[in-house]
């Protein structure tokens, strides 16, 4: 268990750094630093001196090395467009995406699973079959146009939500949350369904797949043979063999939402770390992109390493085959 | 006599073969009709769009690209069937007066060409590197693989606003139009190439270790060669299942490129840029500017979608 | 004689294809008293299965049952509303399936999947239920039941998972246990131990015991009485002695011929020419009449009903014109 999490950790290194060397190749070498901080008339010895403070003349593997060591110690520079460090403009955004992208998280598992299982259980149901249609245009309809949709719908005709922005919020420390507010919740509710709505597709198909197999096993057909209820069969039995490669799926998926976040977040005028990307892109800011695509991967590589060492709790036979192969 | 053989599982008893036969051949020509239905409609959208996409400028009532034909006095004008509707524009003007069902046209030929473009670009990337990684496998094939899973890890979307973002910062922020559809193909066919290198790969090393390989060789054929006229046709359908799907992932990738503003630009609008811009004018109640690019794209990528499903289906390769 | 505990009256089964109607079983007839154990033996396909789960009501759409009756202890349960069934399920019914490795659910640990099933059927409380696993798991020959009881089934061997099974299946006292090859995918040497567990099980309580297998070996070792089936009727019924020394049905014959003895070793084994029909073709008359070397010309038309031949029942016209000089 101990050895198998090790060798986890140490795969997720190898990406960071991998990550690392993208990131600051991107820094490097795309387009000159310098040249995007300082004006047009900036003479040839005040560059070299910016240069130099940059250390821009040492050996790129010493570069190289100074900027993971910085990147380590959350330091990824200054931005070009707002002159403040990335870090703070990151760590200031940081909370309005995560709260984004756990609630929408959390409204894909949740109307996911029920209706997942509402369609393998009632396979031939009206409702179901409205349930397939729905996934399909979940997987068609790109983000964007759910946004735009939803704005329409609900600001611009019925006016009961707002559309854009996160509404009031609580600063809790350095931490800012909407959740403690009415703007703020009903600020959440548009962005959250937006965001959440692929999702919400990709773990239905999922649950209700899995669902459907699982109910054709032995064990359950078992179970049926022992008379368990029907609630027990299907809530206790199956449901619970279903969610394993669910909350698999689920988990990995936090990543991508963050990532898709960019999406939502600039249809709703989000303040997160995804509207700062955007941004950062259209401006050329590379210390932003740099950072974001390194804060990113940290996120999806730290998930990954969680969720594998959930499924080995979840799942007793892979905690007995690791514990046995290490 | 016929009686006193045991029925073979194929065979039919005389008697009743007739019947059953046509039952069963009714039976399922129904169902595959009625599942093809669906497919049908999708391929006759899909070649509707792709036909009014090379015909635009012949459908079109002006060329919405062209400023000098665009007055700024037909602007905001709402669709014909309204009370403030005008001839000839069917489904209204934009801000700048630009006809909506033009720009339409004259937007999907450059949202179909992107992610034409950038399908062929990202299948002969996938291809190249699959056929790279299975022939010569070690640490090539340990490279090239390793890329592809960390890569997989990322949304495609993301990669493809890295792309973008680093092209703007090589090239400079101003790029024309043309360049920039350059730049999105690029982005799109470094984003999407994994599954065909995946689905490529596995097939080399199916057919690597088969004996017609080593008998080419002593015959003094390159083995390369070989391999390539058996792995090519051996993957054409699941490569073919990739490129459909992946032809409306790219639709959709080029329209959120757009819509974010990192995409086609204004003065050259693919229907992501349409949706952008008609976005702005929502609260204003024009809400035909975004409306119909929007339907137009939920259109295309539904049908290609469903062509794609059929499509896997059908050939039944094992994705996945 | 006392009522069985089991009765099954002229049971059809049948299962909508997409080709039309095919019927797995049709006219299955056949009892089973307190303590007996019945063995129901016939090729793969013959409908042994289906019948045992008809029995326990576990026919999933599209199959159904289509006509006859079953009785428990005299009350009629084929139809049963779901939920009256589900209570008889595990309670007055307890099955075994085949491959033990798949029928426990992997997640949870044998003790909670015995506790559940306990407190689903008898009013107990937790303590009680899982006091009563413990006893359960020792009964089956499960030992150190009170530390395995908190393991997983894939700690357990398969002849290990077979004995869980077992104890599920008779957590409730069941009045009848249906054992649907409950050794095919045990190892050999398990196997005979699998065998005299349900044995004795079924001695010890009372219970009537279904063992549905296609090994004639298994049945003359454990079984009272057989049931022979094939292509979903029952050709021959009779107590297991009499049908192992005196077949009479033609296909009973030939299924004993089969069976590999000690004794006889110079004999060759008999082989059934041909495969049993599918059930999309089955033939008229007589379903055994393409592969019978008796077979005459009414076996082609007329389906034969079952006759009495003292202590057998045998559904074949050579034991119905004249019985005498044609029993051979």
């Amino acid at each position: 268990m101990l050895a198998f999490t090790l060798r986890r950790a140490i795969q997720a290194i190898g990406v960071m750094i991998a990550v690392g060397i993208i990131a600051f190749s991107m820094f490097r070498f795309a387009g000159d630093p310098v040249n995007q901080m300082v004006g047009m008339d900036t003479s040839g010895a005040e560059r070299a001196a910016i240069r130099k403070s940059l250390g821009l003349d040492d050996p790129v593997i010493v570069q190289f090395g100074r900027y993971i060591g910085n990147a380590a110690q959350f330091k990824f520079g200054v931005s070009y467009q707002f002159r403040l460090p990335v870090t703070n403009l990151l760590i200031e955004r940081m909370p309005a995406t995560l709260e984004l992208a756990i609630c929408a998280t959390i409204f894909a598992m949740v109307s996911g699973i029920l209706m997942g299982v509402y369609s393998a259980l009632r396979r031939d149901s009206w409702l179901a079959h409205v349930f397939q249609a729905v996934s399909l245009i979940g997987i068609s309809l790109p983000t964007f146009l759910i946004g735009v949709l939803m704005i329409y719908l609900f600001s611009v005709t019925l006016g009961w939500l707002p559309s854009f922005g996160r509404g009031d919020v609580v600063h809790i420390g350095w931490w800012t949350t909407g959740l403690l507010t009415l703007t703020g919740l009903k600020a959440l509710i548009m962005p959250s369904i937006t965001l959440g709505l692929f999702q919400m597709t990709l773990i239905m198909r999922l649950v209700r797949a899995e669902m459907l197999e699982v109910m054709r096993t032995d064990y359950i057909r078992f179970a049926r043979a022992r008379g368990l209820t029907t609630r027990a069969i299907h809530f206790g039995h199956a449901l619970r063999n279903t969610l394993v490669p669910v909350i698999t799926v689920a988990g990995l998926q936090f990543g991508s939402v963050i990532a898709f976040a960019i999406i939502t977040e600039t249809v709703f005028q989000w303040p997160g770390m995804g509207l700062l990307f955007v941004q950062a892109v259209q401006n050329v800011d590379i210390p932003i992109m740099a950072a974001y695509l390194m804060m990113v991967s940290l996120i999806f590589v730290t998930i990954n390493l969680v969720v594998d060492i959930l499924y080995t709790i979840v799942d007793p036979r892979l905690r007995s085959t690791v514990s046995q192969a290490h | 006599m016929s009686e006193a053989v045991v029925p073979h599982p194929t065979e039919k008893r005389p008697a009743a073969a007739p019947g059953w036969f046509r039952r069963a051949l009714d039976s399922d020509l129904f169902y595959s009709f009625r599942r093809s239905k669906i497919t049908m409609i999708a391929a006759g959208v899909t070649l509707l769009f792709f036909l009014v996409a090379i015909f635009a400028s012949a459908l079109s009532v002006q060329n919405p690209f062209d400023p000098a034909q665009l007055q700024l006095m037909n602007s905001r004008i709402s669709p014909l069937w309204t009370a403030d509707g005008q001839s000839p524009f069917l489904l209204g003007t934009d801000e700048q007066g630009r006809d909506v069902l033009s720009a339409i046209l004259y937007g999907l030929r450059i949202s179909l060409l992107v992610g034409v473009l950038g399908v062929v670009l990202s299948g002969a990337i996938g291809i190249l590197l699959g056929l790279t990684a299975g022939y010569f496998g070690g640490a090539v094939d340990g490279l090239i693989m390793r890329i592809a899973d960390v890569q997989l890890s990322f949304p495609a979307i993301l990669i493809a606003l890295l792309i973008n973002g680093i092209a703007k910062s090589v090239f400079g922020n101003k790029l024309d139009e043309m360049s920039m559809l350059a730049v999105l193909v690029f982005a799109i066919g470094l984003s999407f190439w994994v599954q065909y290198a995946r689905t490529v790969r596995g097939s080399v090393l199916v057919e690597k270790n088969k004996d017609y390989v080593a008998a080419a060789q002593l015959i003094g054929l390159p083995a390369p060669v070989i391999m390539l006229r058996h792995v090519l046709p051996n993957t054409t359908g699941p490569v073919l299942v990739i490129a459909t799907i992946n032809l409306a992932l790219a639709i959709i990738t080029e329209a959120t490129l757009s819509f974010l503003g990192s995409g086609m630009p204004e003065t050259m609008p693919s229907l992501g840029t349409l949706i952008r811009i008609g976005n702005g004018y929502l609260f204003a109640g024009e809400w035909w500017i975004v409306a119909f690019p929007g339907l137009a794209l939920a259109a295309l990528i539904l049908s290609i979608n469903l062509l794609g499903d059929w499509l896997r289906d059908a050939l039944n390769p094992k994705l996945r | 004689m006392t009522e069985p505990v089991l009765s099954v009256r002229n049971l059809q089964v049948e299962f909508a294809a997409r080709r039309g109607t095919l019927r797995a079983i049709d006219g299955v007839s056949f009892d089973i008293a307190k303590g007996e154990v019945l063995g129901v033996v016939g090729e793969s396909g013959a409908g042994k299965s289906v019948t045992g789960l008809a029995v326990i009501g576990l026919i999933d759409p599209p199959g159904r049952i289509a006509g006859g009756e079953i009785r428990l202890a005299g009350l009629r349960i084929d139809n049963l509303p779901p939920e009256e069934m589900r209570r008889v399920r595990g309670k007055r019914i307890g099955m075994i399936f085949q491959d033990p490795l798949t029928s426990l659910n992997p997640l949870y640990k044998v003790g909670d999947q015995i506790v559940e099933t306990i407190r689903t059927h008898l009013n107990l409380s937790e303590s009680a239920a899982r006091r009563r696993a413990i006893d359960l798991l020792a009964e089956v020959g499960i030992p150190a039941p009170e530390k395995r009881i908190d393991g997983y089934p894939h700690e357990f061997s398969g002849g290990m998972r077979q004995r869980v099974v077992i104890a599920l299946a008779i957590c409730a006292e069941p009045e009848l246990i249906i054992a649907d090859e409950p050794t095919t995918a045990l190892d050999v040497s398990v196997q005979a131990q699998i065998i005299s567990l349900i044995k004795r099980l079924g001695r010890d309580h009372g219970t009537a015991v279904m063992l549905v297998t296609h090994d004639m070996g298994v049945i003359a070792e454990t079984s009272d009485r057989v049931a022979v089936m094939y292509a979903g009727r029952v050709a021959e019924i009779g107590p297991v002695q009499d049908v192992v020394k005196n077949p009479l049905h033609p296909y009973a014959k030939g299924l004993m011929g089969a069976i590999p003895t000690l004794a006889g070793e110079d004999k060759r084994l008999v082989q059934i020419p041909g495969s049993m029909p599918r059930l999309s073709a089955i033939p008229r008359g007589c379903s055994f009449n393409p592969r019978c070397a008796s077979a005459f010309d009414r076996c082609r038309v007329d389906r034969p009903e079952p006759l009495s031949r003292g202590t057998q029942s045998v559904a074949c016209h050579l034991y119905d014109t004249a019985p005498a000089e044609t029993a051979a």
